[in-house]
């Protein structure tokens, strides 16, 4: 029931966004290692053609993640009903560990998918699954079933099922531009955009629920932050104090915000209770300090601070009344390390690491001190991590154009979210949205 | 009053200091020295202004009388340069910029009519945020020379915009350079 409910809710959420996904998404890096894996094409029970091909969006997803290399459409055995006898050896010739089949019926005006992943060097169902679902949830249904598929077979959670957020920019022959503010499904299709301005748009943050997205925007002609419902567009200035009004980051509990203000003439961390909107100061210093991101305990923030004369990222305890202890440097590696974010389990961190003249995506582990530098570009910027930690969307440059790319944190697998034309930046990739 | 003092010490320094940077457009104003340019050799005139009280005083007055608001549309004047260039992640304004600041700075000060926008940015290295709060505090260093030589910071208003706005869209030192900057935008004249 909770799955159903949760599928709906989204569906109402893109009801008028079925035009054609417009970020396109190439898979840039190897799969070495990763587990064969066959998904039949899924057979179909109705009239017409079936709303999507469910079986080419799971092939897609499990190739992207890095961790399987899904067989090619050519070399696919058969179709296979749910039911039908499996030729187990034949399927187990094309090198494939594991196959999935499943059916697409229609049902009235909706649909129901069954799916079952069956283990081919033991000739046994792993799992099985019945999904119902509309037009506008076949992707989604999709996604679902590779989450499914995925947590089944490497015991962590999939995060296929989730969406990202980003910034595009447009300029114009007469030197005006245009952003726009977009959410899309975590594989770039379904894009809505959900704020369009002349001004300078940056660091959107999803609410922990999904519900709500926090932003910087320039509209008034200087910085401030917005909250935003995404499914009803109502908006609200929740941070226009004399100055900078930026880098908002929600508390794991949804009810603050960590913002970046100047009001008193250098950018220091607050936290914003949106209840009532009490304003609590968390570092007072004469460098800069920024771009704040909670701990997943939502008991300590990390920051980017110039206070040693370099940015570096530091970590502060946050109480009820202020900041708990004096904020400890974290980062030692590197000139340049800045715009952290907490891994969704808490034990890593991903940041831009400047090193040399260029600003590469790295992870440090915080129990061992451990930085690993993920990526070989020259101008990466906003890592995020995806719901189940797996991996991490950012943006950098190709060919002078901005473009969003992402990368497992074992840095094996890449992937790359381009637009046909213009530059796109500011990625966020969302929690699992709970509802 | 004793602060007072000081700032006109300070205006009246970089006053003098001025005359060094920006000579050769101050030149055809500059009437004493200029004639003898004209005749003699560039370089002879060039030493002579170089080491020339007179001509440094000179110019001073000029620029004294220019300061009517006519002077912002002068391009002769200091007050025609309106950006200010940055080194990488630093906020720190060169000797020269200070002195053109100064006169910005009187300039301000003689009109209280007048309100300028102090505008700063940040090329795109590193990260947004960061360079949103860099930009600022560039913005806050102009501001800060500006009011503490007699302007009234009620006049001027800070805006960080970061690596939103860039002039130069090259990916390379070259567009940087030209990114890292301060723009003072004059309005109410």
């Amino acid at each position: 029931m909770q799955r159903v409910l949760h599928i709906f809710c989204f569906g109402l959420l893109l009801w008028g966004s079925l035009a054609q996904a417009r970020l396109e998404i190439t898979v840039a890096g190897g799969a070495e290692g990763a587990l064969p894996i066959a998904v039949a094409d899924f057979a179909w029970q109705g009239e017409g053609t079936p709303p999507e091909n469910i079986a080419a969006i799971i092939r897609a997803d499990l190739a992207r993640s890095g961790r399987f290399a899904p067989l090619s459409d050519d070399k696919l055995v058969a179709q296979v009903r749910p039911g039908q006898k499996i030729d187990f050896s034949r399927w187990k010739e094309t090198g494939s560990d594991h196959l999935v089949i499943g059916q697409v019926q229609q049902q009235g005006t909706g649909y129901t998918a069954n799916f079952q992943l069956f283990d081919l060097l033991r000739g046994e169902q792993v799992t099985g699954y019945s999904i119902p679902f509309s037009t506008i949830q076949a992707r989604r249904v999709a996604h679902k079933i590779s989450d499914i598929l995925y947590e089944q077979l490497t015991g962590e959670p999939g995060a296929f099922a989730t969406h990202v957020a980003y910034v595009t920019v447009d300029r114009r022959a007469n030197k005006t531009a245009s952003y726009k503010l977009s959410i899309a499904d975590a594989d770039g299709f379904n894009e809505q955009v959900i704020l369009t301005s002349k001004q300078p748009l940056l660091s959107p943050a999803w609410s922990p629920d999904g519900q709500r997205m926090a932003y910087v925007s320039f509209e008034q002609g200087r910085s401030e932050v917005y909250v935003q419902d995404i499914a009803s567009g109502k908006r609200d200035a929740v941070a226009k104090f004399k100055g900078l009004n930026s880098a908002p980051a929600w508390s794991p509990d949804g009810s603050r915000l960590a913002l970046t203000l100047s009001k008193e003439g250098n950018p220091d961390i607050y936290v914003l209770h949106l209840q009532d909107r009490r304003l609590v100061r968390i570092t007072r210093s004469y460098a800069i300090d920024t771009e704040a991101n909670w701990s997943p305990d939502g008991k300590s923030l990390i920051f980017t601070s110039d206070r040693g004369g370099r940015p570096q990222i530091y970590r502060v305890g946050v109480g009820r009344g202020g900041p708990e202890g004096r904020p400890q440097r974290i980062t030692f590696e590197g000139r340049y390390n800045a715009r952290a974010a907490f891994s969704p389990d808490g034990k890593r961190i991903t940041m831009v690491h400047g090193n040399g003249g260029t600003f590469r995506i790295a992870v440090l582990d915080l129990a061992t001190n451990n930085l690993r530098v993920l990526t070989q570009s020259r101008l990466d910027e906003s890592p995020s991590f995806a719901a189940n930690g797996s991996m991490i969307i950012f943006a950098t440059e190709v060919n002078g154009r901005g473009v969003l790319e992402a990368v497992s944190v074992d840095g094996r697998a890449h992937q790359r979210l381009g637009l046909r034309s213009g530059d796109v930046r500011e990625p966020a990739w969302s929690p699992y949205f709970q509802y | 009053m004793k602060r007072l003092n000081t700032g006109l010490l300070l205006l009246a320094a970089g006053l003098l200091l001025l005359q060094g940077c920006t000579g050769p457009q101050q030149r055809p104003e500059d009437v004493p020295v200029e004639e003898r340019s004209i005749n003699g050799d560039q370089q002879a005139a060039a030493e002579a202004e170089a080491e020339g009280a007179a001509g440094a005083e000179s110019t001073a007055m000029a620029m004294a009388g220019e300061f009517s608001v006519e002077a912002l549309n002068n391009p002769d004047s200091p007050l025609s340069k309106r950006v200010f260039y940055f080194a990488y992640d630093s906020s720190d304004l060169s000797p020269e910029d200070q002195q053109r600041l100064a006169a910005h700075a009187q300039f301000i000060s003689l009109h209280p009519d007048i309100s300028v926008v102090v505008e700063g940015h940040a090329d795109e290295r590193g990260t947004r945020e960061y360079n949103l709060a860099l930009s600022e505090r560039r913005a806050r260093a102009v501001e800060r020379l500006i009011s503490v030589q007699g302007a009234s910071r009620e006049q001027l208003q800070v805006i960080g915009f970061g690596e939103e706005r860039p002039v130069a869209l090259g990916r390379d030192e070259a567009s940087w350079r030209l990114n890292r900057r301060v723009e003072l935008l004059y309005s109410g004249y």
